[in-house]
């Protein structure tokens, strides 16, 4: 698992190494050219400085002479046997030199600088030519100085860099993990709180960019809750509804019990076997409603030939006891809805189911294409008072013209149906009697 | 007894009321609170058995109704809505028992028996007189200790004779008490029972007040 404050720690400690090199490399380069320009000028005054005292004669040299004249220039320990000079005549005889000067010849050059090497080490020379006293003064100094030199300036600053880093680093590591506070407090307070605390996180405190990360767990809490909350009404209508119809059952089993009269326990038993079938119509209606309501915010694309689902609808929810036909107009078998195809067989279920209840003895339940593209059933039932149109899909209302079998669910089931594919549902009583409900496009 | 029952589920009323009629009780039903209102105007009733849900309002609106005609008829309400805060209100709305369904059909009867006893501020379970003992539970009557076999129709007119001792009924209120409002009555039936039961019980166990009705005969 990646870890935020071991990458941010690399990144960091990296790229502060990073700093401090290249620091330690600018001021090598740095102290390098300044100690080269430095001794540089120094060696160029050393030698113009022994020319000049060759010229006032307080040296004195004798180009003819072979023997070598010591020069009082005194070398010792590290830095001090900086300077060698040697002077030549011109005729290529060496008249005088310093101390710790070389035998052989620092440089062939007749005047400025040159390089060296004599028994591996490298010498700096600077050259004046003095024609007048025929002689060349050589002054040079030993690039292994100057080396180390610089490097003794750099290992002055590499010394306490070395002891500062681990510091650095556990200051680093420090900063990290204060810096990521916020996220660990989050982590805590989510990893101590109990599985059905579904309240938002407080951000009154939280740093900016951890801001949309909370704002979207509290947003999904929010939409958990939601959805608790719907089921938990949803159990409670169900507990609910279901009180009834077991009342009914239970008191009906009493009554077949309890009675010694055939004919009214055969009865009771009739009585029984409708409740059942009530009841489990009423247990479908509400596994529909809350799969319904489990996807409250997709709307369901789709769409379906009305004509065959309902003919078979029609030939399962007909009544033959009571002479209920349901008539199907042909126009509908060519019409194609947008609507997805097991929503639309839940709501013309449910419509179909209705009209056929409410309908009475031998009556027809016709269904037909609106001339607005949507799709009528009408029956010849009583229809729903006027007064109770307004709260006829709520869910659990039933009108005063209830059907035995009604649960107070279906258009409310239709309804939420229609609306997930973007229709609805509109309800009419006819003038001639009887309901007209037409599924139609949204307006 | 003369019971009625008001609650919209179909089965759930027919089974209340075939079951409190083998429980003795003579139980008519209605299902919305319009035909509760129009029933209760016409006739009277020894208890009622009030569901709270009813398809054009709720059933608090027919008791509050009955109470402020100062309708004392004892009401047992039945729900599906049995919280503490529910079964208060249905008290206070002026309810005498309160059951939540799923419920007991016995025990249904059970409670209408003991509202019904309290109505009439008996005591005991049993109704008693001169020698006559009635037990509305077991539906069983004895006389000086030894059981009397009865129909059901005399069974009931016994129990309401008991019901109000001492007191005359007229022919027509021991009809309303044993027939539905829907059934035929014989303009003779309750003559035949009676008669029926002075056999079983003795000539002088019933009198005939002429012109008037029936009462229980000898002193407690």
């Amino acid at each position: 698992m990646p870890s935020i404050s071991k990458r941010l720690f690399v990144i960091l400690a990296v790229t502060t190494s990073l700093v401090w090199l290249s620091a330690v490399v600018w001021i090598y380069l740095s102290t390098r050219a300044e100690v080269e320009r430095v001794l540089d000028a120094r060696l160029m005054e050393a030698g113009r400085m022994v020319s000049s005292l060759i010229v006032s004669q307080e040296i004195v040299v004798d180009p003819t002479q072979s023997s070598t004249t010591d020069l009082p220039l005194r070398a010792h320990s590290t830095y001090d046997r900086q300077l060698s000079c040697q002077i030549w005549s011109l005729q290529g005889t060496l008249i005088g030199r310093s101390d710790g000067a070389p035998d052989e010849k620092l440089s062939e050059h007749a005047d400025g600088f040159s390089e060296t090497v004599i028994d591996g080490e490298t010498w700096r020379v600077y050259a004046v030519t003095n024609a007048e006293l025929g002689v060349r003064v050589l002054v040079g100094d030993s690039m292994w100085i100057r080396d180390r030199l610089v490097n003794d300036v750099i290992r002055g600053l590499l010394l306490p860099a070395l002891l500062i880093l681990p510091v650095l680093a556990v200051l680093i590591w420090l900063s990290v993990r204060r810096g990521l506070e916020p996220l660990r407090n989050i982590a805590g307070d989510l990893e101590t709180r109990h599985a059905a605390d579904l309240s938002p996180i407080d951000d009154t405190q939280t740093a900016k960019e951890i801001m949309p990360v909370l704002q979207s767990l509290n947003g999904l809490f929010a939409r958990v809750a939601g959805l608790r909350e719907r089921e938990r009404n949803f159990t409670a209508f169900a507990a609910h509804e279901l009180r009834t119809p077991l009342a009914g059952l239970k008191t009906q089993a009493q009554v077949a019990l309890a009675s010694g009269d055939g004919a009214i326990r055969k009865q009771a038993l009739s009585q029984i076997v409708i409740g059942v079938d009530r009841t489990s119509r009423l247990v479908r209606q509400l596994l529909d409603m809350s799969s319904l309501e489990a996807f409250d915010q997709v709307e369901r694309q789709g769409s379906v030939q009305a004509g065959p689902v309902l003919r078979a609808l029609a030939e399962e929810l007909a009544d033959p006891v009571r002479e209920v036909t349901v008539e199907i107009s042909p126009a509908l078998d060519m019409l194609t809805v947008e609507i997805e195809p097991e929503l639309f067989t839940l709501a013309a279920r449910n419509l179909l189911e209705n009209a056929v209840n409410h309908s009475p003895q031998g009556g027809v339940v016709r269904c037909r294409a609106a001339e607005t593209g949507g799709i009528v059933i009408e029956d010849d039932g009583p229809g729903i008072p006027q007064e109770e149109l307004p709260r006829i899909t709520e869910r659990f209302f039933r009108g005063r013209h209830k059907a035995a079998v009604g649960s107070g669910l279906g258009l409310a089931i239709v309804e939420l149906a229609l609306g997930r594919s973007g229709w609805q549902l509109q309800l009419f009583n006819r003038e001639t009697g009887g309901l007209s409900a037409v599924i139609g496009v949204h307006a | 007894m003369r019971v009625l029952i008001v609650e919209d589920d179909a089965v759930l009323r027919d089974g209340l009321r075939v079951g409190l009629g083998l429980g003795g009780f003579n139980a008519d039903a209605v299902e919305s609170c319009e035909e509760a209102h129009a029933v209760l105007k016409n006739h009277e009733f020894d208890a009622l058995v009030l569901d709270l849900m009813l398809p054009d309002g709720s059933g608090l609106d027919v008791l509050r109704a009955m109470r402020e005609r100062r309708d004392t008829t004892p009401v047992l309400l039945l729900t599906a809505r049995d919280r503490v805060a529910d079964r208060i209100a249905g008290l206070d709305a002026g309810a005498d028992d309160y059951l939540g369904k799923p419920f007991d059909l016995d025990e249904v009867a059970a409670r209408l028996r003991a509202l019904l006893r309290r109505a009439a501020g008996r005591p005991g379970a049993r109704l008693e007189w001169s020698g006559l003992s009635l037990d509305p539970a077991t539906q069983k009557v004895e006389q000086d200790g030894k059981p009397v076999h009865l129909s059901r129709r005399e069974y009931a007119v016994l129990h309401a004779l008991m019901a109000h001792p001492g007191q005359i009924l007229s022919r027509s209120r021991i009809e309303e008490k044993l027939y539905g409002w829907q059934e035929e009555v014989e303009s003779n039936a309750i003559e035949v029972h009676i008669h029926h039961l002075r056999a079983k019980l003795g000539s002088d166990a019933i009198q005939t007040v002429r012109g008037i009705g029936y009462r229980l005969g000898g002193e407690m």
